[in-house]
């Protein structure tokens, strides 16, 4: 329909979804937001105001994206990266303090949060390194190469402190694992969080008594013709044993109280239930008013700027972190499931478009945009609707905040643009 | 596998998030969550409650304005204490220990600091108010009584307790309810409905709007007026005589059953349980278990009546027509009851129904219930029928006034003797203290006032009622319009109140008649007991006395018990000749009689059995 300009060739499906869901997350910042005194939608002195801006900078950025050569992001991915660690490296010296996180520059109007650049330049140094031609990815050496760059900018960001954004980091394994790095890494990695959760819930002993239990069954019921040496079962259960003291130390020692206590509440390792719902009107006072805010949408929810606590301001940073809950509240259930899956199917039709490209650079960067996006979505409503403890971040084009949309923007858009040009990849 | 490993968490976590939304917004989600919703604060404007006003139109109960001092612990400035004590009439460890208690209720919210300040102390304070930053004067409605009298029947206004809190919706702490008397009987009359207004809150409990754009508010209704069929005057007068007597007087308009009067002696003025003092008056009146002053004797005392009995005894008899008026009997001083002489104070002689009545002579209806009861085959025959009618009068059994509280007093049936005596083991002559209205016949100053206006009527009579009329329509329950037919003949009602006119003319009232008006009625003089530590004593007579005016086309009935009053003519028929006057006429004529009346008091009587030393009853003092 735009002929064979790059309007023509992009994918407009996955455009539509992203816009569906920027519009959906913005009604529902200037439901959070709006106040008696509001006037018109274009007060940028309001949140949904300065939302409204902040939209119209990531058009730009878009139309900017899509006009830049398509190999210029590849051949720039490492300098990118560079940058990208210098500033958070800079934050230690000029960064600016917000709610307790040096995570910001300032810029006189905008506040810039480097963590979010990051994500863009990790995921394209990623996928610079491994689609080189030199790159293996079954050698243990380039495996490590690979961890030093995801892991590189998380190390930065942790001490700001911002473990939320940290965490996320962890999101391009996922790209790692596309990309033939061993399944069973994923398996160790289930096997130690198993055993960190169940150590805290039932202690050590049990751990052990059921690890035991477990191999002697096998032993047991196992096929005769199954040979399984005894001895490395043994030494498994050994070092998970210790594995699981060390959790029991650090977990008493290394974590602060604030830590444990949102443990205790995501785990129900309060047996007193009045002492439990004592935690979690105080400590889990943010998730117990999400929930609860959800809860009382029901099915057909409370209609636009309908939701009273929503209004009454309940909910602690709903407008960023908590902007699912309004959803909730106002919209119901029919609400929140339209936007689980919209979400599902944005990221279906994403992997769908990495899984065509023929370029394996395009590939992996869409693969650590895909994983970024999942993993944000996933931990942000996971504790909005209390699966999950406390950690923020965001949720991608719905939460208030410039750099947050905009980046995450920049990062679909420089995606969307390598995959319009696939067809000239393969010459 | 590696390709669809990112497709499969995606799905994954849809479904579970989809289940865990489920859970919230469909499992645990109840639609009237609204009641709880912490983010409405629901905030009432209340309407004005209905005044009271008298059968003339005269003013009994309105609204007066109270001050409450209120504050909101975090406004408040560093202040100087003792000057703000002083002016507030309180003492510093008070004024502390409410900030603690205001402060831990809510530093947001306001709280009362000194409750219903009056107009006088309001006045002193309005203008300085302002220096108190977080102090303020929150205006209050307040019960106000044009009259000191008719506390049992108007009643108080109390705030919710928490039983009703629990079991009627309408109301919510801290709000006010009548709790006795007219007050109770027509809350919902006078309360109006209360306006509503939710309000949207924010998490530090501020107001920022109201909810809905107000859509779900609706505006107070006001209270309606009601009218009463008291006599605001000779009410007044009333419980004036009743000073320093212990009784109950209810005074009743026989062509209506509209109560003019009812009045319980010792009583209270009403304004004692309105204001700050109310919970030191309560606990006042209510521990006083000697004279009682909240138990309403007009229609919770249910004495013997005494000898005013004898005029149903009387009408029984020539309904069932085993007496002539001119059917004579023989007083020996008294009369034998197998062979023992029980007293009679008529004097002696032959008596007829006139005669009878007249001189209220024992043996002559202790003749006419033998007769009544001769007439059936059985004893439980004769009993069924004497009760059948007795009980057409409105006696033992609650009359249905529009009184919350009330008493039956007794009529006794067979089955009562059945279980006393044993089935077949008593005749009339055992119960034959019923004649003269002493025995087990129980009856409160209502049923007696209301038995008189049936006799005035001559044989039906409107269920007594405190109503007049509500608000503007003036339309009241149609029960109380209805008249009762008793079971006897208009026809037989002329001999038995010729009788009680002569009572007056020449008979045991003929002292006190009043000039000009003519007046039917009967003196009662009751034997009672009270046990003390367990031993039984006799007390000093009860003095009861029932009458109408005037004769022909009758204005009031009334009946009048006078505690330890002796005998009926004394203190009780002084009393109803003062008040059948006063109502009639407007004023008294005979005031050396009404001084006496107003000045004598019984408290020497009712010290008696207390006093420990032994005691003479029915002394001729005077």
């Amino acid at each position: 329909m735009f002929g064979r300009g790059v309007f023509g060739r992009i994918d407009w499906i996955t455009i539509i979804l992203y816009a569906l869901l920027v519009f959906i997350g913005w009604i529902n910042i200037y439901s959070t937001s709006l106040t008696d005194q509001s006037t018109s939608i274009f007060d940028f002195s309001t949140l949904y105001g300065k939302q409204l801006f902040f939209i119209g900078v990531s058009l730009l950025g878009i139309i900017l994206v899509l006009f830049v050569e398509s190999n210029f992001f590849e051949r720039f991915s490492s300098i990118f990266y560079v940058v990208s660690l210098l500033l958070l490296a800079g934050l230690f010296v000029f960064g600016k303090t917000i709610a307790g996180a040096t995570s910001w520059y300032n810029l006189g109007f905008f506040n810039l949060q480097p963590s979010e650049l990051g994500k863009v330049a990790t995921a394209l140094a990623l996928a610079k390194f491994l689609s080189d031609i030199q790159t293996d990815i079954r050698t243990r050496k380039h495996q490590m190469y690979a961890l030093i760059i995801i892991l590189l900018p998380a190390f930065l960001i942790l001490p700001q402190p911002d473990p939320g954004s940290a965490l996320i980091y962890f999101a391009f394994f996922f790209v790692l694992f596309r990309e033939g790095f061993p399944l069973y890494y994923l398996g160790i990695l289930l096997f130690i969080v198993a055993l960190f959760v169940s150590t805290l819930m039932f202690g050590t002993v049990w751990v052990t008594i059921g690890m035991v239990v477990i191999a002697l069954l096998v032993f047991t019921f196992k096929k005769a013709s199954l040979k399984i040496p005894l001895l490395p079962v043994l030494g498994v259960i050994i070092i998970s044993t210790l594995f699981s003291l060390s959790v029991n130390f650090v977990y008493e020692n290394v974590f602060e109280q604030r830590h444990r206590d949102r443990f205790t509440l995501w785990l129900g390792l309060e047996k007193d239930e009045k002492k439990l719902e004592e935690i979690r009107k105080t400590i889990g006072y943010n998730t117990y008013q999400s929930e609860k805010a959800i809860e009382s949408g029901g099915f057909f929810g409370k209609g636009f700027l309908e939701g009273t606590r929503t209004k009454g301001d309940f909910v602690p940073e709903q407008h960023t972190d908590y902007i699912f809950s309004s959803v909730g509240e106002e919209w119901g259930f029919l609400g929140t499931a339209t936007v689980i899956l919209l979400f599902s199917v944005f990221f279906l039709r994403l992997i769908y478009i990495a899984e065509r490209q023929k370029s394996d650079f395009s590939r992996m960067y869409g693969y650590g945009v895909i994983s970024i996006l999942v993993f944000h979505y996933f931990i942000n409503i996971g504790m909005v609707i209390g699966l999950l403890p406390t950690i923020g971040v965001p949720l991608p084009f719905f939460s208030y905040g410039g750099s947050g949309l905009i980046f995450f923007t920049m990062l679909l858009f420089i995606f969307l643009k390598l995959d319009s040009n696939r067809l000239k990849d393969g010459i | 596998m590696k390709k669809l490993l990112l497709s499969s968490v995606v799905i994954l976590i849809g479904f579970t998030f989809i289940g865990r939304l489920s859970y919230l917004q469909l499992f645990r989600f109840s639609p009237d969550q609204i009641l709880d919703d912490p983010a409405i604060k629901k905030i009432y404007d209340y309407p004005e409650r209905g005044y009271i006003y008298d059968r003339n139109g005269e003013l009994m109960v309105g609204n007066q304005p109270a001050y409450d001092v209120m504050v909101i612990p975090r406004e408040v400035t560093p202040l100087d204490t003792l000057e703000f004590c002083d002016l507030l009439g309180i003492e510093k460890a008070d004024f502390l220990d409410k900030m603690e208690k205001a402060r831990t209720y809510s530093p947001r919210l306001p709280s009362v600091m000194v409750p219903q300040l009056s107009k006088e102390d309001y006045a002193k304070l309005q203008e300085k108010m302002r220096h108190y930053a977080g102090f303020y004067i929150q205006k209050r409605s307040l019960r106000y009584y044009a009259t000191n009298s008719a506390a049992n029947v108007l009643g108080y206004i109390s705030e919710v307790n928490e039983w009703e809190l629990k079991n009627n919706p309408n109301y919510v702490a801290g709000e006010l309810k009548g709790h006795t008397g007219v007050e109770k009987q027509y809350e919902e009359v006078l309360r109006g409905r209360k306006g509503v207004k939710h309000i949207q809150k924010d998490r530090f409990n501020r107001d920022i709007g109201p909810y809905k754009s107000g859509k779900l508010d609706t505006l107070p209704e006001q209270g309606k007026e009601i009218h009463i069929t008291l006599d605001k005057k000779l009410q007044e007068y009333g419980e004036r005589l009743m000073h320093g007597k212990h009784g109950g007087i209810v005074a009743i308009e026989p062509k209506s059953g509209e109560i003019l009067a009812m009045i319980s002696g010792p009583t209270y003025d009403p304004a004692l349980l309105v204001g700050r003092q109310r919970s030191k008056n309560y606990s006042k009146l209510h521990f006083d278990t000697i004279s009682k002053p909240t138990w309403d004797r007009s229609i919770l005392a249910q004495p013997s009546p005494g000898s005013p009995f004898k005029t149903l005894n009387a009408l029984i008899g020539l309904q069932e027509g085993v007496i002539q008026p001119e059917t004579k009997f023989r007083c020996y001083h008294g009369f034998y009851v197998g062979n023992t002489l029980r007293g009679c104070h008529c004097g002696g002689g032959v008596r007829d129904l006139n005669s009878g009545i007249q001189q209220s002579c024992n043996a002559y209806f202790a003749g006419v219930f033998r007769k009544i009861y001769d007439k059936y085959r059985t004893t439980d025959e004769g009993m069924d029928a004497w009760e059948k009618h007795m009980k057409s009068f409105g006696l033992g059994n609650y009359l249905g006034t529009d009184l919350p509280t009330g008493a039956p007093g007794r009529i006794p049936d067979k089955a009562y003797y059945d279980k006393w005596y044993g089935d077949g083991r008593w005749a009339a002559s055992t119960i034959i203290s019923n004649s003269i209205g002493q025995g087990e016949i129980a009856a409160t100053p209502l049923q007696l006032a209301n038995m008189t206006a049936a006799i005035a009527n001559r044989g039906y009579f409107y269920t007594p009622h405190v109503i007049k009329n509500i608000g503007n329509s003036g339309a009241i329950d149609p029960k109380y319009t209805e008249p009762h037919y008793t079971t006897i003949d208009r026809k037989y009602f002329d001999p038995v109140i010729e009788g009680m006119a002569n009572v007056y003319k020449y008979g045991t009232a003929r002292w006190i008649q009043i000039p000009d008006i003519e007046i039917a009625g009967k003196t009662g003089t009751v034997e009672n007991f009270i046990r003390i530590d367990g031993e039984r004593m006799q007390l000093t007579d009860h003095s009861v006395f029932v009458a109408f005016a005037p004769v022909e086309n009758p204005q009031i009935a009334l009946a009048v018990y006078i505690e330890n009053g002796y005998y009926g003519a004394r203190y009780a028929g002084h009393i109803a000749s003062l008040l059948i006057e006063k109502y009639i006429k407007g004023e008294i004529t005979r005031t050396d009689l009404e001084k006496r009346m107003l000045e004598k008091t019984l408290e020497h009587e009712y010290a008696k059995p207390y006093s420990g030393e032994p005691f003479k009853i029915n002394e001729y003092v005077w």
